[in-house]
């Protein structure tokens, strides 16, 4: 040791001061923990300027105008000649929507040789209730010739027009309701033979050109299908290649190399996967089009890095004296591994998980590409089968001018939030599950 | 009566000594990290059913060499070792010796305490169990029962066995680490600064330990503190610079040593 440590001359001769710049370092402080705030609030208000705007207009989209009224299965219309014990096609060919709206005009008291009227009252019915009845119908031919009551679906502008969506002020030749039919609507409603309803159809139904019978059905299909691909195979590939990565690779020149690769794939567009997954998996491989698999295996590559990324950062943080201590009482490499390391990092490797498939379940671009941004009106039973995907559902509906289409697209938005907030809760939950302390 | 009886315990390991039985024997032992050379030709036998007490200033190659001993070296990249260490007869950088069934033979003990975070008894059943030392449940909890006596840890721990060996103190967890390391019935046990993080109650607890497991195993230990090595170890190696300074009956290490560094480290001029 040396002597004490000896300070400039003079400086011994006053003592020291401990307070310069005092002020200026607590003003500092303050100064940031203002800006931390101002930042927060910012992003807080932005986030509920945009729900506010998603759920003001979507929560709409969850109820739906349904016209209950007797309707008449009329023998005349739907088999003139009565043929259907020898020809059944004769029942899915009938004109329903005719029954629907003979049965809507004798509420109204519109005369049957109205035309005019009859053309109204049919405009105020949806198109789907061919559909609908001809699905009752096949189900039970019995009712044909009975009367039922049954809950029609009131068409898209009238459903606008009734959640007062659709402005009825304005002249009559701009707007898509007439009076007349408002005057009807207004009447069923007092009757109360009109009315909202719970709007299953936009769970179920599958894509329509008609809002008020299109629904989310096939896309929450599509984006399951493709969610249980991406989770099955890049879960997987993604911690082995982590592990192998991290842990047995030998660490030089090709394996930085790699490191670059993944970590740069991570930031590539999404959009390019698209073209990749056209690229191998349709033109070379022949995989179908439109099809959920192919949009899976896509959304895995796009997600592969986020999960390698993660999961090795995760076996980086497992402190390097439990390594010890396994390697140090004869285990394996092996055995250290996945009997200690891997359940330290089990947390931080779902965590990584749940969000690379958060992300990959709100990812629209890639599957533009490969065909997924499709019509789709029936389930897909297998993957194989076209489908399309949440977030091109909403996507598809943005681009439809019907009013009605405004409030499904914010539905739909509303239902893949959910499902997000669902998946990152969940991530937080095994999070809380798994990690213990050391 | 009972001081007579001492001596007469120290005469017998006297005479033990005397016979001078080798457990471990490190010949021209040499350890370079890439470039850098961290040992130089290092000659140190260790001595069976002896604490070999391993002191020097920080980086002098002491943890080093006690990693050679049961190659936990190996897992440092660029790590070369070069000389030939043998484990009674074998020779343990042998490409025929497995370093699994190595570091069953050769336990460690560590700096840091460092449990696993599951419970007590799956902390000390870790290593039975990938050995394959126990048949069934009940040759399990005998291990486990066991290797806690022998750590002096049993009467504090047997109500909890279930509860996490991370919850326990300090002390307690390095001695878990100690019954951790005994449970594989190695024959030497290594620790490396085992004390540096404990209080000095605990510390005494772990030293009279390390006094008793010296009936049934070979200790080599790595201390920073001159009195710990006085008190625990019959031998003495001196490390500096990566050479190996000096290697002696503790008592005469430290009473009268025959190098002059030995002599100016242990009266604190340098290090």
């Amino acid at each position: 040791m040396t002597d004490a440590v000896s300070f400039p001359a003079g400086a011994s001769a006053k003592p020291a001061r401990r307070d310069i710049g005092i002020k200026r370092r607590y003003a500092a402080e303050r100064r940031f923990r203002a800006y931390g705030i101002a930042a927060l609030s910012f992003g807080i208000l932005f986030l509920f300027i945009l729900l506010y705007s998603v759920v003001s207009k979507g929560y709409t989209a969850f109820q739906q105008t349904m016209i209950t009224i007797p309707v008449e299965f009329s023998e005349q219309i739907i088999d003139k000649d009565n043929e259907r014990a020898t020809d059944p096609s004769k029942l899915m060919t009938a004109n329903y929507p005719v029954v629907a709206r003979n049965a809507l005009a004798k509420v109204l008291g519109v005369a049957e040789n109205d035309r005019q009227g009859l053309r109204a009252v049919n405009q105020m019915i949806s198109d789907g209730v061919r559909g609908q009845l001809r699905d009752m119908v096949t189900a039970n031919p019995q009712i044909v010739g009975t009367t039922q009551t049954v809950s029609l679906l009131a068409a898209g502008d009238i459903d606008s027009a009734f959640k007062g969506q659709i402005d009825l002020t304005v002249s009559e030749n701009n707007r898509k309701v007439s009076d007349q039919q408002v005057g009807w609507m207004n009447q069923l409603a007092e009757s109360g033979a009109l009315g909202k309803h719970f709007n299953t159809g936009i769970f179920v139904n599958g894509n329509s050109s008609r809002p008020e019978a299109a629904g989310v059905g096939v896309a929450l299909i599509g984006s399951f299908y493709m969610m249980a691909i991406v989770l099955v195979l890049s879960l997987p590939i993604g911690v082995a290649a982590s592990i192998y990565l991290e842990e047995f690779a030998p660490k030089n020149k090709f394996t930085d190399l790699i490191e670059v690769n993944i970590n740069n794939l991570a930031a590539v567009p999404s959009i390019v996967y698209g073209l990749l997954g056209l690229a191998v998996f349709i033109n070379f491989m022949g995989l179908p089009r439109s099809a959920s698999l192919v949009g899976g295996l896509v959304l895995t590559l796009m997600t592969l890095p986020t999960i390698i990324i993660a999961t090795r950062a995760a076996l980086k943080a497992v402190p390097p004296s439990i390594r010890a201590a396994a390697l140090g009482l004869g285990a394996s490499k092996m055995q250290t591994i996945f009997h200690h390391v891997l359940p330290l990092a089990m947390p931080g490797i779902l965590t990584g998980t749940i969000i690379g498939l958060a992300h990959a379940l709100g990812e629209t671009a890639p599957l533009l590409l490969i065909g997924m941004v499709a019509f789709v009106a029936n389930y897909p039973t297998t993957p194989m089968d076209p489908s399309t995907a949440l977030p091109v559902q909403i996507y598809m509906w943005a681009n439809e001018a019907e009013r009605a289409f405004v409030e499904r697209t914010s539905g739909a938005i509303i239902i893949l939030l959910l499902f997000l907030v669902v998946m990152n809760v969940g991530a937080i939950l095994l999070r809380r599950r798994f990690e213990r302390r050391w | 009566m009972n001081m007579l009886s001492e001596a007469a315990v120290e005469k017998a390991l006297d005479k033990k000594m005397n016979e001078v039985a080798y457990k471990m024997i490190g010949k021209d032992v040499s350890v370079y990290y890439g470039e850098k050379r961290a040992l130089f030709d290092v000659n140190l036998n260790v001595r069976e059913n002896t604490v070999t007490a391993l002191i020097g200033p920080s980086g002098c190659g002491k943890s080093t060499f006690l990693r050679t001993l049961n190659r936990m070296n190996d897992t440092i990249e660029n790590c070369r070792v070069t000389g030939k260490i043998t484990l009674d007869t074998d020779d343990i950088y042998d490409k025929e010796i497995d370093v699994v069934e190595l570091r069953a033979r050769v336990g460690m003990v560590f700096q840091k305490p460092n449990p696993f975070p599951k419970s007590i008894y799956e902390n000390i059943a870790y290593g039975p169990k990938i050995h394959g030392l126990a048949r069934g449940k009940a040759d399990m909890d005998a291990i486990v029962e066991a290797s806690l006596q022998r750590a002096g840890l049993w009467a504090e721990v047997k109500d909890r066995l279930h509860e996490s060996g991370t919850g326990l103190s300090g002390g307690q967890q390095q001695r878990l680490c100690i019954a951790r390391a005994v449970a594989v019935s190695p024959e030497v046990i290594l620790m490396d600064e085992p004390c540096s993080a404990l209080d000095p109650i605990a510390t005494a607890k772990v030293e009279e330990l390390i006094h008793e497991l010296r009936a049934n195993y070979t200790i080599v230990i790595v201390t920073h503190s001159m009195q710990q090595a006085a008190r625990v170890s019959q031998r003495t190696a001196m490390f500096h610079l990566g050479q190996l300074v000096e290697e002696n009956d503790t008592d005469k290490m430290f009473t009268n040593p025959d190098d002059q560094r030995t002599q100016d480290y242990i009266m604190g001029r340098f290090g």
